[in-house]
């Protein structure tokens, strides 16, 4: 994409920055156990910086004190997608606001190729303009593979 | 490497995480001298007002408490070494808490987890208290998420298995307790920074579960016994216990309760603590039935905090003890 010539997904918060340490991680996490959120993991190997469906690895944690236990399932997520995206999310239950609050990638595949512009060319001499993957044209699941 | 530092991600550095060279004198971010004698990690900490509590209010237990003053010095010295550079291993803390029923062992968890998390060994200081219903699952597959589950509610602070060797069920090969231990053992082993694990449960059968289950009894480094109470710090638990509920004993009633433990403890299934607070329990009730049968009496702040020797005396307790002992 243009704001982001090296082809890295950028999405939600923190994407434009070098990626997050464990312990930085970990410090996000407590931010949002203190606020009452409840985390959960997502991975994805369709990558679209507008794509938000991501499928939910295990359950969402609710009713956790510590970082520690989403930091023990963010490993068992990378142990079993170790080069798909991996981000936490976290859920605000409270009445009215009902939605994610945070959300950020902590795991990436070693290379991403980035996007391609693709043009269409519709009425007249108008173009229209949107984005694809170049992971995306292979199958599910032998995507980021080495 | 990092081309910038997210803001929060240096000024708190994970406790323990880097430790000083040897030698260095540490200076702590908020210009705190770092602590180099024991009382200095005590008034950091504040894990001695925790110690003199759990000797105040807990009657008895002399084990348990030397047990757990030997802990505390272990971690406060681990503290001092860290902060003079030298290499202070985490120790291994679960513990086994084996006794008769009513010895207090989910109260001393609970204050377990208070002192561990004074000391700065658990970080939250909650306690997660347990049974097998919710570890064990109902069928193939539901038992390992849902003790992963418990098991992160724990992080950061204390689980509490209660009658722990109800997980295996030696006479059922196929029983799914078996997966929640193994899934048990692995977090002991491997998260040992983040969770302390305390198994309790009746002497004779977690022994028995023991046995069967010898990694569990090697990943334990603690294993305390509770001690039945004597008949003199039976009676000292149920002044306590009544004063906290702002009542008191009545002329004559200490002596008469005094009696009543020395024949409930005679008697079968006696659980100890358990056993005196409900007796005075029912005593209350009596107390209350004595104030009512009298509609138009005006009571004081002295009759309605009293527990009179009758209230005691009416309890079933002395009919089957005087059975018992035909002489008396």
């Amino acid at each position: 994409m243009m704001t982001n010539p090296t082809g890295r997904l950028t999405q939600g918060q923190f994407s434009f920055l070098p990626d997050l340490t464990d312990a930085e991680i970990a410090l996000q996490i407590e931010y949002g156990l203190k606020k009452g959120y409840a985390w959960a993991v997502e991975y994805t190997d369709d990558p679209h910086p507008r794509n938000t469906y991501w499928e939910m690895f295990g359950m969402p944690m609710f009713d956790l004190n510590d970082a520690a236990g989403v930091m023990l399932e963010l490993k068992s997520c990378r142990d079993t997608f170790p080069t798909h995206y991996i981000r936490l999310v976290a859920f605000d239950s409270t009445r009215g606001v009902e939605t994610i609050a945070m959300s950020f990638i902590v795991n990436r595949p070693p290379v991403e190729p980035g996007f391609g512009l693709v043009r269409q060319e519709t009425n007249g001499r108008t173009m229209r303009y949107t984005i694809r993957g170049y992971e995306a044209e292979r199958a599910e699941g032998e995507r980021y593979r080495k | 490497m990092a081309m910038y530092n997210i803001p929060g991600s240096v000024t708190t550095p994970v406790p323990g995480a880097t430790p000083a060279k040897a030698g260095e004198v540490v200076e702590q971010g908020d210009g705190v001298r770092t602590a180099r004698t024991v009382a200095e990690v005590m008034a950091q900490s504040q894990a001695g007002d925790v110690l003199d509590e759990l000797d105040r209010e807990l009657v008895g237990l002399a084990p348990v408490k030397a047990r757990i003053r030997d802990i505390a010095a272990l971690l406060v010295i681990d503290r001092l070494r860290m902060n003079q550079g030298l290499q202070a291993q985490t120790p291994s803390l679960h513990m086994s808490f084996t006794g008769n029923p009513g010895t207090g062992k989910t109260t001393v968890a609970l204050r377990m987890a208070q002192i561990l998390h004074r000391l700065g060994y658990i970080r939250k200081g909650h306690l997660v208290a347990v049974t097998r219903d919710d570890l064990v699952g109902q069928y193939v597959g539901h038992t390992a998420p849902k003790t992963r589950e418990v098991l992160k509610k724990a992080m950061g602070g204390v689980l509490f298995i209660d009658e722990a060797y109800y997980l295996y069920r030696p006479d059922n090969e196929r029983d799914y307790g078996q997966e929640a231990i193994e899934i048990l053992m692995q977090v002991m082993e491997n998260n040992r920074d983040d969770l302390v694990v305390i198994l309790a449960g009746y002497g004779d059968r977690m022994e028995t579960f023991f046995q069967s289950n010898p990694g569990m009894r090697s990943r334990i480094a603690h294993h305390l016994e509770f001690p039945d109470f004597a008949e003199g710090e039976l009676l000292r638990i149920a002044e306590m216990m009544l004063e906290q509920q702002n009542y008191r004993f009545g002329p004559g009633a200490r002596e008469t309760f005094q009696e009543y433990i020395a024949h409930r403890i005679r008697q079968p299934q006696f659980a100890n603590a358990r056993s005196v607070r409900n007796a005075l329990d029912r005593a209350r009730l009596r107390q209350a039935s004595r104030l009512f049968a009298n509609p138009d009496k005006e009571l004081t702040v002295d009759d309605l905090s009293t527990i009179e020797s009758p209230d005691i005396r009416a309890s079933r307790v002395f009919d089957l003890g005087a059975a018992a002992t035909p002489n008396n």
